[in-house]
């Protein structure tokens, strides 16, 4: 991990999100998908804590080649800065933090699951998965259209896409969840990744489980420090052997978890944004 | 003339005044290349218990205004594996204070007898506010005989200094300081975080999974001046290392004004890394313009009313 301070390029609206893209090589070099990065609020303003977030897209090439971005909504004092950050301003950013998804060997076909702002490091693993030459197809939630992520961009990256609304204003009406069994069978799922609030992944593992289909899930709650100090982002995981559970940190161990592995029961409460808002 | 930032604690010298606060150095593997750890004269380790603890239930911080709110229930992979695994990669980022804890006075002795000795370990500091098992209190500190008999039971076993750590809210505090000096203690330790409860108003449910925990950061320094001031007022001699919510040179500064030996610097680490270079720094360059050697030499100059200012 490298703790740069990079220049913002952009702060981009899109939808319910803002997306912040930013000039920082060190970071986007070493970046894989379920990675995130934890970003300094102001001095002496109301938040205290960096703010973390998961890496959407990291450019190793081509004209935007050394340039990182990442997704989130307003949700609180910190969010609200960065959403007012200007281009060309500057931000101390920490990164990249965590172990991220791990690509499959063998099996070919994936299916991301996303909900809400999970679905942007969906984004950044889609392009890796085929870079891999794996075929990657797309399940995708919100509570409505406007919260639904970059649906273009989704359409561009996945063979097959579902988008599926609360209130059935973009795509069905549903949960990713209740739609996720159907969409396994029909595009033949052999591995399953998902990012998304707690009782979702919840369900996805369940799911899985029920199938035997692999799973992976990028798990998102409160978070201090973002680099392994201070243990305030514990996730209880079974331990291989059956014989009880440990808490490990979202942030060093995770974000992503072996879903089969996490215990859910010990896990109760709908995650917010990694370190809130 | 650059200053000398090298301290002696009535005994321990550690090349700064700066000193990592429990719980915020993670297990000396984590932060290379962020953490420069030259500047610090000691890292306290996190809390150790006897057998491996699993730790409170998530969520397990919090933010409140000016402080974070956290609950970690000690976890920590029990005294043997810290001193086989943990200690050694500590010890090589710098000379390592164990934060010692237990359930029950026995529990204390023996983490204290199985690490005291180990290499890297230059002092002991006895965590005090947890709860006491044994008596069924919600505090060890919360009786001064109480505290002094754990924190004199850990002393007259190491052959390193023991800093009992008492928190800044104790209504008994120099009484409680007193007492645990006089049962052996060779110094004592100002900070930890303040009692502290949130709630979800949406989710009808707490922040914690804990329920209650504890607030530290900004908004606990007034108090661990305050905490500092009035146990060296009362125990010039014993040496005090203080912390609560200290980030810069500045604030380190008041702490050593109002009496502190060393600074413990906690919550900024968490959000700046390198917040401990940003207070050696912000001391050395206080010194400096102050025309004043070491750190020791703040150690009395608080200009009180009706006494003359620091000339």
């Amino acid at each position: 991990m490298r703790r740069v301070r990079a220049e913002i390029l952009s702060v981009r609206k899109h939808g319910a999100y803002h997306t912040l893209t930013l000039v920082a090589p060190e970071i986007a070099e070493r970046a894989r998908p379920g990675q995130f990065v934890g970003v300094a609020p102001p001095p002496g303003g109301a938040a205290l804590l960096r703010r973390h977030f998961f890496i959407h897209a990291a450019s190793r090439r081509g004209g935007w080649a050394g340039t990182l971005e990442f997704a989130f909504d307003v949700r609180g004092p910190g969010t609200a800065w960065l959403a007012g950050a200007r281009a060309h301003g500057a931000v101390d950013v920490i990164g990249p933090l965590g172990t991220g998804f791990a690509y499959p060997r063998r099996l070919s076909n994936c299916l991301l699951v996303g909900e809400g702002h999970g679905v942007a490091p969906l984004h950044f693993l889609a392009q890796e998965l085929r870079a891999r030459g794996k075929r990657v197809d797309m399940l995708v939630g919100a509570e409505g259209i406007e919260g639904v992520f970059e649906p273009i961009e989704g359409k561009r990256l996945a063979t097959n896409i579902s988008i599926v609304t609360d209130d059935g204003s973009l795509g069905e009406r549903g949960r990713v969840a209740d739609l996720l069994p159907e969409a396994m069978e029909r595009w033949g799922t052999e591995v399953v990744y998902a990012a998304a609030p707690a009782p979702t992944l919840r369900r996805v593992a369940q799911v899985c489980r029920e199938r035997r289909v692999p799973a992976q899930v990028a798990v998102e709650g409160p978070m201090a420090c973002g680099i392994g100090l201070c243990f305030g982002c514990a996730v209880p995981v079974l331990r291989r052997n059956g014989a009880g559970y440990d808490h490990l940190r979202a942030c060093v161990e995770g974000p992503v978890f072996n879903a089969g592995r996490v215990s859910w029961d010990r896990w109760p409460w709908p995650g917010s944004a990694p370190g809130g808002g | 003339m650059r200053p000398n930032l090298e301290v002696d604690l009535a005994g321990l010298r550690l090349r700064s005044p700066v000193v990592a606060a429990a719980g915020c150095f993670g297990t000396g593997r984590e932060h290379v290349g962020l953490v420069d750890a030259s500047v610090l004269g000691a890292v306290v380790s996190r809390s150790v218990t006897l057998a491996p603890r699993p730790g409170s239930p998530p969520p397990r911080v919090a933010e409140t205004p000016s402080g974070i709110l956290w609950s970690v229930g000690l976890q920590n992979p029990g005294a043997a594996a810290f001193v086989d695994e943990e200690l050694p990669r500590l010890a090589r980022a710098a000379p390592v204070v164990v934060s010692v804890a237990g359930g029950s006075l026995e529990e204390y002795v023996a983490v204290a007898a199985r690490v005291h000795a180990a290499p890297g370990v230059v002092a002991i500091e006895v965590a005090l506010d947890l709860p006491d098992e044994e008596l069924d209190r919600p505090s060890f500190c919360a009786r001064p005989d109480r505290a002094a008999e754990v924190a004199g039971a850990v002393a007259r076993l190491a052959h390193v200094p023991v800093f009992a750590k008492l928190p800044g809210f104790l209504p008994a505090l120099a009484e409680t300081a007193r007492a645990c000096v006089r049962a052996g203690a060779h110094g004592l330790s100002i900070g930890g975080g303040l009692p502290g409860m949130a709630v979800d108003p949406a989710r009808r449910r707490p922040a914690l999974g804990a329920v209650t925990g504890w607030v530290s950061g900004p908004a606990v320094r007034p108090l661990a001046v305050r905490a500092t001031f009035e146990v060296a007022r009362e125990l010039p001699e014993v040496p005090v290392m203080a912390g609560g919510g200290v980030s810069n040179g500045d604030e380190a500064v008041e702490l050593l004004l109002a009496g502190a030996w060393a600074v413990q610097v906690g919550t900024a680490i968490l959000v700046d890394p390198a917040a401990p270079a940003t207070v050696a720094e912000g001391i050395s360059a206080h010194l400096a313009a102050a025309g004043l050697r070491s750190p020791a030499d703040l150690r009395g100059r608080l200009a009180l009313p009706g006494e003359e200012g620091p000339g």
